[in-house]
């Protein structure tokens, strides 16, 4: 191709803005480049907002109602001019797209803006298999993986298939699926550190589910969860690992796993 | 008083006036025309034969035993034959609605037959239902001077005698048939029973008999619709 | 009553029976598995909790209305109707009915309504010897406790706890007789209970649905003891709330087609019996009298409040019986009448917001309550809202109040983008320092509650923000 149908090409490219969440900018960056990694092969243009912060679920769930509505505000704001909001969290991803139109429940303009905004949010494995029809991935990755479905993107968004089916075209990976796939792990937010005796029953139960079917890996779509099973996992001296399902996706799988030794190599 | 405060909040919660016209219109309209809402499952009209046989699946389903008689007339003789291969004792007391009065007792001599509500001695209650539901093989029992509801709820055994004929497909059909049995009046109760009484409230095991009766049979007569024709 | 101290010690001692925790491994997984064999075989299930939700959302849009011809026809068809604010005027109401029928005995069937206003006791302080007969809750009865569950009272119970409390309570039958099975429990229940059914004065039921059309009452039970409780005595008091009324049968059907199948997955209860006044002059059975008291205790308030969609509530337990709070901590743990999500939501409105509002933040969202709701009644919502009302009140424990500091600390800086960045840069790499060559904190005394049951992955190091800045400068500086 020549430079100018390249640029004329890469000028009709959909500009995608990256909500990277919170977690992943503080704990885990190399998600978000997992995930501008795949949003790019899907053919888009990956544009990260400076002005994003927090999806303002804390507030939100904790009855902060005004809060949220400031930083649902200043999210919409971060995030005009392009053509998708794409966030690698079902949780987040749920917030924006259902939680911000309720918000602004009361106030028509404001709630008209958030619909229009909430057309283009999608989480990342949506965004990628219902949106852009992906159907190849760039990694590749050997050994038994096992998945557990984050709530909100599980009940809030029907994310279940688009994960797997992503992962089913990963070459040498093998997916087996756990009892109680779609429980609650536990983490729940602020719940994790209300309520720890219960949130570690349940926990728990969710590590017991992944060591029944031997996995190498645990795979999942919220940094929350996996923060919280991985963080499990570690103190049951478990050698079951954790990513997000971008990275394996990605083939991004140079960090080491979350709450893994620094010098380590795969997984 | 406590009637006219409570409806008063009532009123103020849903801020509606009492005399408001359209509300009392919608409520009178759904009174007067209930709506037909879908009962879920495959709203296909089905044949008798359909129906009675969707029915039998449902009843053991539920654990109750099936007695199938072609005619009316040999349902004594299938009550004794039932009861002397449950080793249980021959003796029942019915109530008179249906068939059970006409019916040729003499046929089952060794069957001993009282009638009226229940004793608390009373192994076995004979009750006669008004009409069946397919959906989920229920008997449906209108309660009167002749059909004491006690029958089916203190003897260890209860007995059902229904007419093929009065098998329906929804629940819906079957009130219909009361209504109409019962000069357009509800009687004093009218019960649904699917199964015998159970409970799994002690080591979450399901046991049998917890306050009802242990044991459910239903007797179909009528199975023959050549039979039923004739009649 | 409970409080955020007695619910934590609750929990706490909850996670530390082992037999409930077995009990609650076994019995709701059962229910579980019960609705979705239910479902799958009804093809027409989701389009039946549309209408459900549709019948009672007009019910109660019109409740006023449909109360009085409620009323109009349960008297036009024999029986009494009294109302009743609260759970004082019920009590009242209730005795003085027994009072006049010089009852001595009195049998009850399953009432959640009546565990609300505390009822059995206020009649048993008036020397009325009061009988459950459910047997579940004539378990939690006769151990002076409260059921733990809404349709599987005594959940919580060891087959031996049952036996013990049996060698209690039945002390005139032989010491040396077997009681080792369920079986030969409930035949012994059987047998102590069919004397009192049979000798009672009083029966008193609860009410599943109030049918308007005809001012029948629709009672459910598995055991067909409400039918005993309702038929044998002279007297039949009906005891129910305000929220249970539906215009008509048309309108019950589509509600009775999903209770058993959410509650057990049944398709249909053993015993689902339509009562309509007391004996007719010809009947050779049945009450004399039959009263139906009809209560509001908060309900109006719930009917006036974005709340509203609670009272389509159908009392089928699948709520709990998903939860997975629920599920670890049993329904004792709650503190309250109705447990599990429905009990986070109806309580605090039942009692009063102080006293039980915190129950609303033993949650995780997960959703899974909303989803087998019968009734679609929006449950996490209407939790989420229960935490709104509490977030503003002053008077909290000091956990509370330290939590919401941090999380208004938190909206703060979350609302300063630049600020925000650079305090996250400084976390990033503070935590990635702390966390060393392991990669994780095993001990965070800023986050103890967290460490005390799980390791805490440290950060990467860097924000994504940071990197992708960066990077993002060295892609220019390439280009040409």
């Amino acid at each position: 191709m020549d430079g100018q149908a390249m640029n004329e090409g890469y000028a009709r490219r959909p500009r995608v803005g990256l909500f990277v969440t919170c977690l992943v900018d503080l704990m885990r960056p190399s998600v978000g480049f997992a995930a501008a990694r795949l949003i790019e092969a899907a053919g888009c243009e990956v544009v990260v907002p400076a002005e994003q912060t927090c999806c303002g679920q804390p507030a939100y769930n904790s009855g902060d109602s005004a809060s949220a509505r400031t930083l649902a505000l200043q999210t919409m704001t971060a995030f005009d001019g392009l053509d998708y909001v794409v966030a690698p969290s079902g949780s987040c991803a749920a917030m924006l797209k259902l939680h911000y139109p309720r918000l602004m429940a009361g106030d028509a303009e404001a709630e008209a803006r958030a619909r229009a905004f909430a057309e283009r949010v999608h989480e990342l494995s949506s965004f990628l298999v219902d949106v852009r029809g992906m159907t190849a991935v760039p990694g590749s990755f050997e050994g038994r993986v096992t998945y557990h479905d984050g709530c909100s993107g599980l009940r809030e968004l029907k994310v279940r298939a688009q994960p797997r089916r992503l992962l089913s075209a990963v070459p040498g990976l093998e997916l087996v699926e756990m009892a109680g796939t779609g429980t609650c792990c536990g983490f729940g937010g602020l719940f994790a550190v209300k309520f720890p005796a219960i949130s570690d029953a349940m926990v728990t139960a969710k590590c017991a589910s992944a060591a029944a079917v031997e996995p190498d890996l645990l795979l999942a779509g919220d940094l929350g969860c996996l923060l919280n099973v991985a963080g499990k996992l570690s103190r049951e001296g478990s050698a079951i690992r954790c990513r997000h399902f971008a990275e394996v996706l990605a083939g991004e799988l140079d960090a080491p796993p979350i709450g893994a030794e620094r010098e380590g190599g795969t997984p | 008083m406590s009637r006219e405060h409570i409806l008063a909040r009532v009123r103020e919660a849903l801020s509606v006036h009492g005399k408001d016209r359209t509300r009392h219109r919608a409520v009178a309209e759904r009174l007067a025309q209930p709506p037909h809402h879908p009962s879920g499952a495959d709203a296909t009209p089905m044949s008798p034969d359909r129906l009675a046989a969707r029915f039998k699946v449902q009843l053991q389903r539920v654990g109750a035993d099936l007695v199938e008689v072609a005619r009316e007339d040999d349902i004594p003789s299938a009550i004794a034959n039932y009861l002397v291969a449950r080793g249980l004792p021959l003796c029942l007391r019915r109530g008179s609605t249906g068939p059970l009065t006409s019916l040729p007792w003499q046929a089952a001599p060794a069957l001993t037959v009282d009638t009226g509500s229940a004793m608390a001695g009373d192994a076995v209650g004979l009750s006669h239902a008004v009409a069946g539901v397919a959906e989920t093989g229920t008997l449906v029992l209108a309660s009167g001077p002749e059909s004491p509801v006690t029958l089916a709820f203190l003897p260890e055994t209860h007995i059902v005698v229904l007419s093929a004929g009065a098998i329906v497909s929804r629940y819906e059909e079957a009130l219909e048939i009361v209504l109409v049995s019962c000069g357009g009046r509800l009687p004093r109760t009218v019960n649904l029973v699917t199964g015998a009484s159970r409970t799994g409230d002690i080591g979450a095991k399901i046991v049998m008999g917890a306050h009802g009766p242990r044991r459910l049979a239903v007797v179909i007569y009528g199975t023959d619709t050549a039979s039923v024709g004739a009649r | 009553m409970t409080n955020p101290a007695t619910f934590d010690a609750a929990v706490a001692a909850a996670l530390a029976d082992e037999p409930l925790q077995r009990a609650l491994a076994d019995v709701p997984a059962g229910f579980v598995a019960g609705r979705r064999r239910a479902r799958a075989e009804l093809p027409g299930f989701e389009r039946l909790r549309r209408t459900a939700r549709d019948v009672r959302d007009h019910t109660l849009a019109h409740l006023d209305l449909y109360l009085e011809a409620f009323e109009a026809n349960a008297t036009g068809a024999g029986s009494k109707v009294h109302w009743a604010s609260n759970g004082e005027d019920a009590r009242r109401i209730i005795l003085d009915i027994c009072h006049n029928a010089n009852a001595r005995i009195v049998t009850k069937s399953k009432s959640m309504v009546s565990e609300e206003i505390e009822l059995r006791g206020h009649l048993e302080n008036a020397s009325l010897d009061v009988v459950e007969t459910d047997l579940g809750e004539y378990l939690v009865q006769i151990r002076n406790e409260r059921p733990s569950h809404i349709i599987a009272p005594a959940i919580h119970l060891r087959v031996s706890d049952v036996a013990d409390a049996f060698r209690v309570q039945h002390p005139h039958l032989p010491a040396d007789r077997d009681l080792a099975t369920p079986e030969a429990m409930i035949a012994e229940a059987r047998e102590v209970l069919r004397e009192k059914f049979l000798t009672a004065d009083v029966g008193i039921t609860g009410a599943n649905f109030l049918v308007a059309e005809t001012g029948s009452a629709i009672v459910v039970t598995n055991e067909g003891n409400a039918d005993l409780t309702m038929s044998l005595p002279k007297v039949h008091i009906v005891l129910t709330s305000i929220d249970k009324v539906v215009p008509t049968f048309a309108d019950a059907w589509p509600l009775l087609r999903l209770l058993a199948r959410s509650a057990t997955g049944q398709a249909l209860s053993a015993y689902t019996t339509i009562v309509t006044g007391p004996r007719r002059q010809d009947d050779g059975e049945g009450p004399e009298a039959c009263h139906i008291v009809i209560l509001d205790n908060g309900r109006t308030e719930l009917l006036a409040s974005d709340l509203r969609p609670v009272l389509r509530c159908i009392r089928c337990g699948a709520c709990m019986n998903h939860c997975p709070v629920y599920c670890s901590i049993g329904g004792h743990a709650y503190g309250s009448v109705y447990p599990g999500p429905i009990g986070a939501v109806l309580s605090p409105a039942l009692a009063g917001p102080g006293a039980t509002a915190h129950l609303a933040e033993a949650s995780t969202f997960c959703g899974r309550c909303e989803e087998v709701c019968p009734v679609e009644i929006p449950l996490v919502s209407m939790l989420r809202k229960w935490r709104g009302r509490d977030f503003s009140r002053l008077s909290a424990d000091q956990a509370s109040r330290r939590r919401r500091a941090l999380l208004r600390a938190w909206a703060f800086l979350a609302a300063r983008p630049r600020a925000y960045r650079i305090t996250a840069r400084l976390c990033a790499r503070v935590l990635a320092a702390l966390g060393g060559s392991r990669g994780r904190l095993r001990r965070a005394p800023f986050a103890s509650a967290w460490t005390r049951y799980r390791d805490l992955p440290a950060p990467q190091g860097r924000t994504f923000q940071e990197l992708w800045a960066r990077r993002e400068q060295l892609d220019r500086t390439d280009q040409p």
